[in-house]
């Protein structure tokens, strides 16, 4: 690997890649090099997911050439990429759930097959998992579906890491940390440094940027399906690649004001194991701690109490936004429209007929509020990209008239624009009594709640509010058990 | 790992306990039933429903359903009681041929991205149609090899028996250990990351379908052992039957979520549930919606059993 080290593992050049009218990329020349950590950032839709599929073999960019080792390779696929070395971790969880670890691993190393495939399988998977994230605790024969969507996006990291007859020379991590709580991501990183020294290749997706930051040698900022700046990372800053990709974070300046809200009457209650649970109207709570310790749990909880079992309700009491957006969230099937508007049907419907004509203008009206790329609302939902349909899953909450939102971790892979756009509404609607519950696996995020209950072993632990809501805090009280 | 033991146990127990209980029940109705021979009478028929709720879960594995397998059984079984029997070779061509057709479509289903129920549901008439073609009337003769399989006598347990648990052993092996069979059933969980993974999904497909067929051949060459003649809707039952059975064997609709051995315990139990009614003495208007009570019992039981199961893993 060392005796081509001046020509780049996967070169693309030109590559331009448009869906119906909307340019996905617009002549992007990209190069990596063995040995290096290539960070890419970008809005959502910016044209990071489809340089990865051109890279990945899994997309044919309609114009542009793809280089390996210094040759043009003419047929481009996924078995020619994946011949190659190149592996990639997608933004969305992409194992099959009804197969176990093991089997998943057959799955993804075609070659692995012949008789006695269970255990060289069982190695391969448990020899990478062992050396990205140590003391894991994955079973690898254990049903994919049975594990908690941290485990599944280790076993999924894992998986691309290992070697099983092709070694992985380039892998494509988008959004590895977005379920992962910060040691763990922390185990990552560190491999990825291991993997780049030996001599390895990674493209780096993250919205985290300190991430990018500490962990990439060289950052290239994608805007509008092109690539805007392309520099060493040392020479950037969290402030510089902000700026590059055109939107503003407004840095601590976002924490909003104590308000007192100790007269509100409370809207949610819950009891049970550890500290009670409360939200007050118009406020903004935050469910806090390290991933999967009951807080989407909490979330259902909640949503279950408080919607009716049979009959749906006149006016709404709860609404949900979903954090696997595959999962629970969105209908693959269904247009951009429809996904929006099927909350709020009852408000748009006549007698039980639904009125199009006030549907389409709604929808309509929240295009514009939270900037829905697309051209038409009715395209269908998957022709957006991740963050975007996340903005729609947002739009279909908070077009219902319910006073309360329950929020599962939306902002997963969502870009720090988008971000900043969906905290001013959250704001701005909680000035007008609407009240939020919001987990978070994102400190910043979890800053911005009036008040916080942090999680630890399925039970609340501790409650923060105003000014005592600091990361020091949060993280005390996540940890207190460990280390005591 | 226990984890894991008991998920794939909890599977399993609910089909394996209501056959029990079932049996109990019969030979506590009627004892003379605790022997070879009437363990056989018992089972008999059990072995080529097993087949076909085998061949079931097959599509069933790829997230598809077919609505044709009760006519394909008779179809087949009519073709095993003349043209096998009368002209192996052009018997064993036709059957063949079949097969192919099976395979080609799943080929159809997934490149012109068509329900499978309406294919194969277009498909029952095409094999009620050829099978009518074949035997106007209920006639024909088993061949004398299949007879003579059918009703062989084993030393230990009985045929019904023995060729029950090989079917579970032989379809354990192609779907649960093989790689053909994980990537079958991965194409049921998440067909993307199996296509991601260079797999061709098409040919997965196919093989999912060829293997069905392959399954329900031999479950009409099975029927006909048994029946010695065959008829053009002696099977169309199959369908529902072979729904049931996967359904009841631990089975999924979608996700690729499958148990082989389930399976035939669920074929197994399906066929005693006829058995029990008639000892019970339930006249014959009742028994469809008495074995469909029972259906509901068991399912209940497993939805039940689920939802401890994760109550109890989730904490």
């Amino acid at each position: 690997m060392t005796g081509n080290g001046s020509k780049a593992v996967i070169e693309v050049a030109d590559a331009k890649v448009s869906f119906g009218a909307v340019k996905a990329l617009d002549g992007v020349t990209l190069a990596i090099m063995p040995g290096e950590c290539l960070g890419l950032v970008g809005h959502n839709g910016a044209g990071k997911s489809t340089i990865v599929s051109v890279i990945n073999g899994g997309l044919t960019p309609h114009q542009g050439s793809i280089c390996g080792d210094g040759e043009i390779l003419a047929r481009y696929g996924i078995n020619a990429a994946r011949a190659r070395g190149v592996r990639c971790v997608f933004q969305e969880l992409s194992l099959c759930p009804n197969l176990t670890v093991i089997e998943n691993a057959r799955v993804l190393h075609r070659h692995l097959g012949g008789f006695g495939w269970r255990t060289r399988a069982k190695e391969v998977v448990e020899r990478s998992l062992d050396a990205v994230f140590p003391g894991h605790g994955i079973a690898s024969d254990r049903t994919v579906g049975d594990l908690s969507i941290a485990e599944r996006q280790m076993v999924e990291i894992a998986m691309a890491f290992s070697d099983a007859g092709t070694t992985p020379r380039l892998i494509i991590l988008d959004e590895p940390t977005s379920s992962l709580d910060a040691s763990l991501a922390d185990r990552l990183l560190a491999h990825i440094r291991r993997f780049v020294a030996a001599g390895g290749s990674v493209i780096f997706i993250s919205h985290i940027l300190h991430e990018i930051l500490t962990t990439a040698n060289r950052i290239v900022v994608m805007k509008d399906g092109r690539i805007v700046a392309e520099r060493p990372a040392a020479v950037w800053t969290e402030q510089s690649l902000v700026e590059a990709m055109g939107s503003v974070v407004k840095g601590e300046a976002h924490r909003r004001k104590a308000r007192d809200l100790a007269d509100a009457p409370v809207v949610v209650e819950q009891t049970g194991r550890g500290m009670p649970f409360r939200a007050r109207r118009g406020e903004i709570v935050g469910l806090a701690g390290l991933a999967g310790h009951g807080q989407t749990r909490m979330l259902m909880k909640l949503h279950a109490t408080a919607s009716a079992d049979w009959l749906p309700r006149r006016d709404p009491a709860i609404a949900f936004v979903a954090g696997d957006r595959r999962l629970n969230g969105i209908f693959e099937l269904w247009s951009i429209l429809k996904n929006l508007s099927i909350a709020s049907l009852g408000d748009l419907a006549v007698r039980g007929v639904v009125n199009s004509g006030a549907e389409t203008e709604r929808a309509g009206e929240w295009k514009r509020r939270i900037e829905i790329r697309t051209p038409d609302m009715a395209n269908r939902i998957l022709s957006l990209s991740g963050g975007n349909q996340q903005k729609v899953l947002f739009a279909r909450a908070l077009s219902t008239r319910a006073p309360v939102v329950l929020m599962d971790d939306p902002m997963r892979g969502v870009d720090v624009g988008t971000k900043q756009e969906v905290y001013e509404i959250v704001r701005q609607e909680a000035a007008q009594g609407r009240t939020f519950v919001w987990y978070s696996t994102e400190m910043e995020e979890v800053c911005l709640c009036d008040r916080v209950y942090v999680f630890r072993e399925g039970a609340i632990v501790a409650e923060l509010a105003g000014d005592a809501v600091t990361e020091e805090n949060i993280l005390a009280a996540s940890f207190r058990a460990e280390a005591a | 790992m226990r984890l894991t033991v008991s998920a794939d146990a909890v599977r399993l127990t609910i089909p394996a306990l209501a056959l029990t209980l079932l049996l109990a029940a019969v030979f506590w109705l009627q004892p003379r039933a605790m022997s070879y021979i009437g363990l056989n009478l018992l089972f008999n028929l059990a072995v080529p429903i097993a087949l076909a709720t085998i061949a079931q879960m097959l599509i069933m594995a790829v997230n598809d359903l077919d609505l044709s397998m009760g006519s394909f059984v008779s179809f087949v079984a009519c073709v095993a009681a003349t043209f096998l029997r009368d002209a192996p070779l052009v018997g064993t061509l036709i059957l063949a041929g079949v097969v192919i057709v099976y395979s080609v479509l799943g080929i159809v289903i997934h490149l012109r991205n068509l329900p499978s129920i309406v294919v194969s549901l277009g498909m029952s008439f095409v094999w009620a149609g050829l099978a009518v073609l074949l035997l106007p009337a209920p006639g024909g003769q088993a061949p004398d090899w299949v007879r003579a399989l059918m009703t062989m006598k084993p030393p230990i347990a009985p045929m019904a028996i023995v060729a029950s648990i090989a079917i579970a052993i032989l379809a354990h092996l192609i779907v649960m250990r093989s790689s053909l069979g994980v990537v079958i059933r991965g194409v049921g969980g998440n067909e993307r990351s199996v296509e991601r993974a260079g797999w061709s999904v098409l040919a997965t497909r196919a093989g999912a379908y060829g293997l069905a067929g392959i399954f329900a051949v031999l479950a009409g060459i099975a029927l006909v052992g048994l029946t010695t003649s065959a008829d053009a809707n002696i099977a169309l039952r199959y369908t529902l039957l072979s729904i049931a059975g996967v359904i009841l064997g631990g089975g999924e609709f979608i996700g690729g979520r499958v148990s082989p051995v389930g399976a035939v315990i669920g074929a197994l139990t399906l066929t005693l549930a006829g058995s029990f009614l008639s000892f019970l003495r339930i006249s014959p208007d009742w028994q469809i919606g008495a074995q469909g009570a029972i259906l509901i019992v068991v399912l209940a039981l497993r939805l039940l059993l689920n939802r401890i199961e994760s109550g109890e893993t989730g904490r």
